[in-house]
């Protein structure tokens, strides 16, 4: 039996994991855990694991007891990752010994289970091992995201669950929902039902329904995973003005309308009342205390045609500075957001447009090349804002050949500041923009590449500099998704045990 | 994240030519539409067809059709087959012929016509019916009045799959040439063993798979699977091109045969590594010879494809003996030369067996002495144009493949750099470009295999597909964008996962996960 001892009730998302699992038994590869541990030490003793006699325990003095969901729900889904095609029945070889399992709250013990599950290994005939190991592991970034976009392309909720799946088998926790955006609106809102029903690819076969919303979140719950939506605005919004009328600004040509729609109108107060009730609505829907409120790439041309918009800009003593307009309307946002007690994170145009956002604000990086990035990351930490970096990590962009490897050798830290600033870096973002994506291909796009990036965000950084050691950990890493039935890529000539057989 | 900055919404419109892919080579439209149900469609063979009943392409196909597409009413297509006994179900071939020309109409009664010198033809014609089909806004599946009298540009439009680098179980196999069907690809180049592995289970030389393929049981093409592929392939119109691609690629057959790759020398001793086969053994030959006696009778079509491509000289270079040898026969220092005697040896070996042969380019480049009906692969990016002037001008078939490999893989809307492509666009005779019977596009299967191999071939594929079928002037790229969009959501309904163009989406979306 393997035992596992809680100490702490099952309480709500904790950052800071500090986990120990005590195997004993032998080792085969701690490389086999991936994201790396930050502190491990193995050994060849090998012990059998019969999965007739194999079973999880709450240990006596845990706070954590049968009852507590998340990981009642955990031993019953880990027992089958252990132990895949294992049918009541079989014998195998008795084993014999312990593991200790000791985690501060629930989402460290799934994260122990998780490491757990990935040191157990089949022989060639099919007999179950695991090896003596001693693990103290904990993440190096608390935020360690995957973006996905589900208004480029509608992705059916199977998909998203899949993805959530294989996010807990790489240990991300967060899941950055982009659940709108221009060419789709496939939330459907109650408080505003017209904005899925005119602005979704098709009202009734691509949307998301309240329940297929709250499957998603107690789907990540149980797997430690927030759920962080994003519902961008003043631009990306070109399906929010199907449904909801006088939204977005009506762009002029000289003196007429033309008929196209810009960002959404800063000068009404219908806007803001608009999107005060919208976001009481997601701020229920949704439990997380954090709502993204995107704020990125607006263009300022609609808003420069349209007469009611540019006498706004005089009134309110803008001149032509548009980006005084955009700030006025984040900050109204921003606002809106405090009162409903949620934490703001935005893109970091929001900053750069000097936008005065509350100290809490989350700046979200993702333009530029290193030599961008690590500028930004300079200023918003001097600032005194927290980060959360994305620009290296935009997975949409492929290319031909072993591109894991430039996720992989990304180093978050490595830009000029104190170790003040520096501790305001809360971690990272894999992006899988949707223009090219969608149920066809986002798996095999997403995994194993993503999983580069979280061992960058997880591990510690000397100990996971080396390319040439990750890359066959990594291999071996994808053969487990494969066998997990994760449709993940391969990175190199080679094979799995059990190849994909499906399409 | 928008790339462009502004709000740009392609949304693909409807093409006047619906969801045609490729575009036949006439297309008369109408606007009169009838309906179809399930309970009285039908295809049968006309009373003129000299294809049967007994015609297990059609029946086939009538069956899948059915299937696939149709739900209503009184409407009859009749399917002519004529042109002699051309439907022979357990022998016939799908041949290197261009004369498919199927003819296809739906005139104003009820019923629509389909002409076919050729059984292959018909097969064709079926999938174009198949893709005239629309549902209206109630659901009902309709089909409008139309004339279409259709033909391949060029005769051979291939695809290559490299079964190697990893191995493809058969499934996927089988559902890519299903997608060839559907995009009139017709022929299937299989590139089966390589360096990295050699799944092919050989009757006459079991080792070779027992101790070159990745696993000797899970990772090897047995040859009831080798058969099933191949006749998966003729019931949908497709030839079976395999690949024993020597001298160089050839690091798996060595495993379990020794003696037949060139030991390597580091000074006076080997270094344990070997290079290309070994080309002085007399036992290479007999190997060669036994080995391609097989093959041709495993495989039915005319063409092997024999490789010939990147040999290094190095190791040959490095071996004692093999400097001996090329002192003997006068070759100097120029191993261009033993590359030459080995492939000279090979293609008589394999003439003996009846079979054509195609090779990639470097063994003309080379200079060997080839068959007038051989056929030469060009694949060499970068002086392309040069090379099919070159080839074309000594007299050889040519197909082409360097602007089409579709393994590399790059952000955004590649296929409508696959799509402009000419063929001919090089500078030579008409007699010269009438050499050109056609090309493939290549999936190399370095970072490739089932997990990501259907969405990463279509539907960029089919922008090749329509480039070898329809004709030279079908460049309107917004038309293509339009009628592929459509195409590939019609790919995705038919549960291959085709991946999306841009931003957008299909009525049936996706359901494998």
């Amino acid at each position: 039996s393997i035992r596992i001892i809680k100490k702490y009730t099952c309480l709500n998302m904790n950052y800071l994991l500090l986990i120990m699992i005590h195997i004993g038994v032998g080792l085969h590869a701690v490389g086999g855990v991936w994201p790396m541990p930050q502190i491990s030490a193995s050994s060849p003793e090998q012990y059998p694991l019969n999965p007739e006699a194999f079973y999880f325990e709450y240990g006596r003095q845990s706070e954590a007891q049968p009852g507590c969901s998340v990981l009642d729900a955990a031993f019953k889904r880990y027992f089958s990752l252990i132990f895949p095609d294992y049918f009541p029945g079989d014998n195998l070889s008795v084993c014999a010994g312990q593991a200790s399992l000791k985690a501060e709250t629930v989402w460290g013990a799934l994260r122990g289970l998780e490491t757990f599950s990935q040191l157990v290994y089949q022989d060639d005939f099919g007999s179950f091992f695991v090896n003596k190991t001693d693990i103290e592991d904990f993440p190096r970034f608390q935020f360690r995201g995957i973006l996905l976009d589900t208004s480029r392309h509608y992705l059916p909720v199977q998909a998203i669950l899949k993805t959530l799946d294989a996010m807990a088998y790489s240990k991300f926790n967060v899941f950055h929902w982009h659940i709108v955006d221009d060419p789709s609106f496939p939330y459907q809102s109650q408080t505003f039902p017209d904005l899925s029903a005119k602005g979704a690819f098709h009202p009734m076969t691509h949307i998301y329904t309240q329940t297929d919303v709250q499957r998603v979140i107690s789907y990540a719950r149980l797997r430690g995973i927030r759920v962080l939506p994003e519902f961008d605005s003043p631009g990306h919004t070109q399906s929010w003005g199907k449904g909801q009328s006088d939204l977005l600004t009506p762009c002029y040509k000289g003196g007429t309308p033309s008929g196209a729609f810009g960002p959404v109108n800063p000068t009404l107060p219908s806007t803001y009342q608009f999107i005060a009730r919208l976001f009481k609505e997601v701020s229920s829907v949704f439990p997380d205390s954090y709502i993204h409120l995107g704020g990125d790439e607006v263009n300022f041309f609609c808003w420069k045609s349209n007469p009611d918009v540019r006498a706004f800009m005089q009134k309110m003593g803008f001149g032509t500075d548009f980006t005084k307009l955009e700030a006025f309307y984040m900050e109204s946002i921003v606002n809106i957001t405090s009162t409903l007690n949620k934490t703001a994170i935005v893109w970091q145009d929001v900053f750069d447009y000097h936008e005065r956002i509350p100290e809490d604000t989350v700046l979200h990086i993702w333009k530029g090349v290193p030599y961008d990035y690590t500028k930004e990351l300079s200023r918003i930490t001097k600032a005194g804002k927290r980060v959360v970096l994305a620009a290296p990590w935009y997975i949409n962009h492929i290319a031909y050949g072993q591109d894991w490897r430039k996720s992989y050798t990304v180093q978050p830290l490595n830009f000029s500041g104190t170790e003040e600033q520096k501790k305001l870096v809360i971690g990272g973002e894999v992006c899988m923009w949707g223009e090219y994506v969608d149920a066809t291909n986002l798996t095999p796009r997403l995994w194993p590449r993503a999983s580069a990036a979280a061992e960058r965000l997880w591990s510690d950084e000397k100990q996971t500099s080396s390319v040439e050691k990750a890359f066959p950990r990594l291999q071996d890493f994808r053969c487990k998704l494969l066998r997990r039935g994760i449709q993940a890529e391969p990175l190199y000539v080679g094979h799995c045990r059990h190849e994909y057989q499906g399409i | 994240m928008n790339d462009n900055g502004l709000c740009v919404e392609l949304v693909a419109q409807s093409s006047r030519y619906g969801s045609l892919w490729p575009l036949p080579q006439k297309v008369q439209l109408s606007d009169v539409s009838f309906k179809l149900t399930t309970s009285s469609f039908r295809i049968v063979d006309a009373k003129e067809s000299s294809a049967g009943p007994s015609c297990k392409h059609l029946t086939f196909l009538n069956f899948s059709c059915h299937c696939v597409i149709f739900s209503t009413s009184t409407f009859v297509l009749w399917a002519t087959s004529f042109e002699g006994n051309e439907c022979d179900a357990f022998r016939d071939q799908p041949t290197r012929d261009k004369q498919h020309s199927p003819s296809l109409s739906v005139p104003v009664q009820p019923f629509a016509v389909l002409k076919a010198p050729k059984v292959w033809g018909a097969l064709h014609g079926l999938e174009t019916f198949s893709q005239l089909v629309y549902k209206d806004e109630f659901g009902t599946k309709n089909i409008n009045q139309t004339t279409i009298s259709d033909f391949p540009r060029f005769a051979h439009r291939g695809i290559l799959l490299d079964s190697s680098r990893h191995f493809l179980p058969i499934k996927v196999i089988l559902a890519n040439l299903e997608t060839m069907a559907m995009n009139k690809f017709n022929v299937f180049h299989w590139h089966i063993v390589d360096d990295q592995s050699f799944p092919y289970l050989s009757r006459t030389f079991p080792q070779l798979s027992q101790k070159g393929a990745y696993h000797p049981y899970t990772h090897v093409y047995t040859p009831a699977d080798v058969k099933m592929v191949i006749e998966f392939a003729r019931l949908r119109g497709i030839r079976v091109v395999p690949e024993y691609d020597t001298p160089g690629h050839t690091q798996s057959w060595g495993k379990g045969q020794a003696d037949l790759l060139t030991p390597c020398y580091a000074g006076s001793k080997p270094s344990g590594a070997f290079g290309p086969v070994n080309p002085i053994l007399n036992t290479t030959y007999d190997f060669m010879t036994q080995f391609f006696k097989e093959i041709s009778t495993v495989f039915p079509d005319a063409y092997i494809h024999l490789g010939g491509d990147e040999v290094d000289f190095t190791c040959w270079k490095s071996n004692p003996d093999i400097q001996k040898f090329m002192e003997q026969q006068g070759f100097g220092q120029d191993y261009s030369k033993l590359e030459s005697f080995y492939i000279q040896k090979l293609l008589n070996i394999v003439s003996t067996t009846n079979k054509g042969y195609m090779i990639w380019q470097e063994v003309f480049d080379n200079g060997v002495k080839l068959k007038p009906d051989t056929v030469v692969h060009v694949w060499i990016g970068g002086a392309t144009d040069e090379e099919m002037h070159k080839v074309t001008g000594a007299g050889y078939t040519t197909i082409l493949s360097a602007p089409w490999y579709l393994d590399y893989i790059s952000y955004g809307q590649d296929w409508q750099k696959y799509y402009k492509v000419e063929p001919l666009s090089f500078n030579g005779t008409e007699e010269q470009k009438k050499l050109v019977i056609g090309g493939e596009a290549c999936l190399w299967g370095e970072y490739v295999d089932a997990t990501n191999l259907t969405p990463r071939l279509w539907p960029r594929a089919s922008a090749v597909a329509e480039r070898l079928w329809s004709a030279k002037d079908v460049t309107d790229i917004s038309d293509a964008f339009n009628r592929l969009s459509a195409h590939r959501c019609r790919m995705v309904e038919r549960d291959i996962p085709a991946e999306p163009l841009f931003s957008s989406y299909c009525p049936h979306e996706y359901k494998g996960v």
